[in-house]
């Protein structure tokens, strides 16, 4: 446990680090996720000119958290995973005593710091441009909604993950990702609110695992009626069962693994 | 054993393809086998795609043989087990695991903590092993910024760290300058007398087999052809060295063919196979007859060498 820990802290610094190299690249990043910002415009017109599920004030502070939500939860793993396979850099992880998947998770994390401060001056010019959209919600809430956001990254990094196992027996593994998140973009709730959607669509996609990476924890930021409990049981199932598929087919890639490139 | 998707050319080929993959079953590698005892640096070689990376990621566990059995260290390697793990390692001069855009010693952290080196010992490590291969004050650096010879010498510190017994060596000194080549050599020697590690190691270049290896094994189409002194195999298949003139103006090729056998003239330049015994005589003629501008006298080519063994055919 102590090793893991030594481990876990030095993965953190050194991608911290790395991550910090690319801080214009950050930026830009940050900024190539506002597609929900300019949602947000659109969304709140609509709402002042027709009867809507949510007012034009809640639209500006749903997508202002699904903003946050997307930069709190993107994952790029795929795209590395199937990198190290075919320049066979994965050889080298594979000798170390410790699982590869360690390196992406914490270089996902060091990201994530070395993104904050790009995030909350986005956020904050934002809010200038839309002072509806500001609003200060209570710490038990924030403290929710952060633990929330860590489960919804795990559970997109779970999903992507086992995708990118699939680059052991095609080296275009990403293309399945490209495809997911066709279906992602629209039952996230990422492009629409899942409160202007057909009961019976709604109804459906509160069963798959989509909602549960932006449209759950934005809720709970803003405040819009959440079911915790089938929320929570739903989620947990889908990081289950991606778990079980992952590890699966980890094992069964490793058999297939030729070192390609290596 | 490994399947390889064959296309025609064209865009015929390239239709069928699409719709209708047919497979070749390669034979990456047949019938090897040996046997190193511990403390031995075996040189490993072949041509390109005789098998010798193919044998060198069986061993290291990121391959299963389909067929056969393979133990290292008292390990089957294909286990991956830790503590297997901790007694390898493998360096590949035409790949790096070092970060790229940090210094060195980041990269170093991580693998401390990974094979859970304490941080006095690891800097003890560290400052071993940078000592040895001269590259004190290189480790801060970010690795982009270091020479290639310093970024092959890095790759094998941060190879090296977990003081593994058993080292995998795929072509270590690929694209170094002389001088950065004999370095890596000398490290290895004296890692190899220091630490009593066993070494398997592939290299294009005939002075780091001469320098290093007492046995070679010599790999063809995926068989093992030759396992023994590498004196054995230079006196028996390279006993020739080459002789390499610059000269100042083309002479007449009759007037080259003089001085022994001549194996290509290009312009002024020349090259000839002299037997060792006659070596002196005819570097000596030459330098008197001709008007030489450069002159050297090498191995041949280890590809040469290996040419040859193929030549003659299965031996021993």
């Amino acid at each position: 446990m102590k090793r893991l820990y030594k481990i876990f802290q030095t993965l953190l610094s050194t991608y911290y680090a790395y991550m910090l190299e690319y801080r214009a690249e950050l930026l830009l990043w940050a900024l190539s996720g506002c597609l929900p910002i300019i949602l947000m415009g659109v969304w709140t017109q609509a709402a002042q000119g027709g009867a809507f599920a949510l007012t034009s004030a809640q639209f500006a502070r749903y997508f202002l958290a699904i903003f946050l939500c997307r930069q709190l939860t993107v994952v790029w793993v795929i795209w590395e995973f199937e990198r190290e396979i075919v320049e066979g850099k994965l050889a080298f992880r594979l000798l170390q005593p410790l699982d590869p998947v360690w390196h992406h998770v914490w270089s996902h994390i060091g990201e994530r710091f070395a993104r904050l401060p790009f995030i909350a001056v986005i956020i904050g010019l934002f809010i200038l441009l839309y002072p509806s959209a500001f609003w200060i919600p209570d710490a038990g809430t924030l403290a929710l909604f952060i633990l929330v956001s860590i489960c919804a990254f795990a559970l997109q990094f779970l999903i992507q993950y086992t995708f990118a196992m699939f680059a052991f027996w095609t080296e275009k593994a990403s293309a399945i990702q490209e495809l997911w998140f066709l279906f992602h973009l629209f039952l996230s709730g990422s492009i629409a609110p899942l409160e202007v959607f057909p009961p019976g669509v709604r109804q459906v996609v509160e069963f798959l695992p989509f909602p549960y990476i932006l449209h759950f924890p934005a809720s709970i930021l803003t405040g819009l009626p959440v079911d915790y409990l089938r929320s929570f049981l739903i989620m947990g199932s889908w990081a289950g069962i991606f778990y079980a598929i992952n590890r699966y087919l980890w094992r069964k890639g490793l058999k297939q693994f030729s070192g390609m490139g290596a | 054993m490994y399947p390889v998707a064959i296309k025609e050319p064209g865009l015929k080929g390239t239709i069928e393809h699409f719709f209708k993959r047919t497979y070749k079953e390669i034979h990456a590698v047949q019938d090897v086998s040996f046997e190193i005892q511990p403390g031995e640096i075996v040189g490993f070689l072949g041509a390109n795609g005789a098998g010798k990376t193919t044998t060198l990621k069986m061993l290291t566990g990121l391959i299963h043989p389909s067929a056969g059995s393979v133990t290292v260290a008292g390990h089957i390697p294909f286990r991956r087990e830790s503590a297997f793990l901790r007694k390898i390692t493998l360096v590949m001069g035409q790949k790096q695991q070092l970060i790229w855009d940090l210094p060195a010693m980041d990269s170093l952290q991580i693998n401390a903590a990974v094979y859970g080196l304490s941080d006095r010992a690891a800097q003890a490590r560290i400052d071993e092993l940078a000592d040895m291969l001269s590259l004190q004050g290189k480790l801060t650096q970010p690795v982009r910024k270091l020479s290639l010879g310093e970024r092959m010498k890095a790759e094998l510190l941060a190879a090296l760290l977990h003081e593994p017994q058993v080292l995998f060596l795929d072509e270590p000194t690929l694209g170094l300058d002389v001088n950065a080549q004999v370095a890596v050599r000398e490290f290895l020697r004296e890692y190899n007398q220091r630490f009593n590690a066993t070494i398997l190691l592939t290299s294009h270049y005939m002075a780091d087999i001469t320098a290093l290896c007492d046995r070679v094994l010599m790999i063809h189409q995926g068989k093992l052809i030759y396992d023994g002194s590498l004196d054995g195999l230079i006196e028996q298949f390279a006993p020739c060295r080459e002789v390499h003139v610059e000269l100042a103006y083309a002479y007449h090729k009759a007037k080259l063919q003089q001085y022994g056998d001549v194996q290509s003239i290009d312009g002024s330049s020349v090259r000839y196979l002299v037997k060792p015994e006659l070596l002196t005589k005819t570097v000596s003629q030459l330098l008197a007859d001709l008007e030489v501008v450069d002159l050297a006298v090498s191995d041949p080519p280890i590809e040469e060498i290996i040419g040859r063994v193929f030549q003659v055919g299965q031996v021993h």
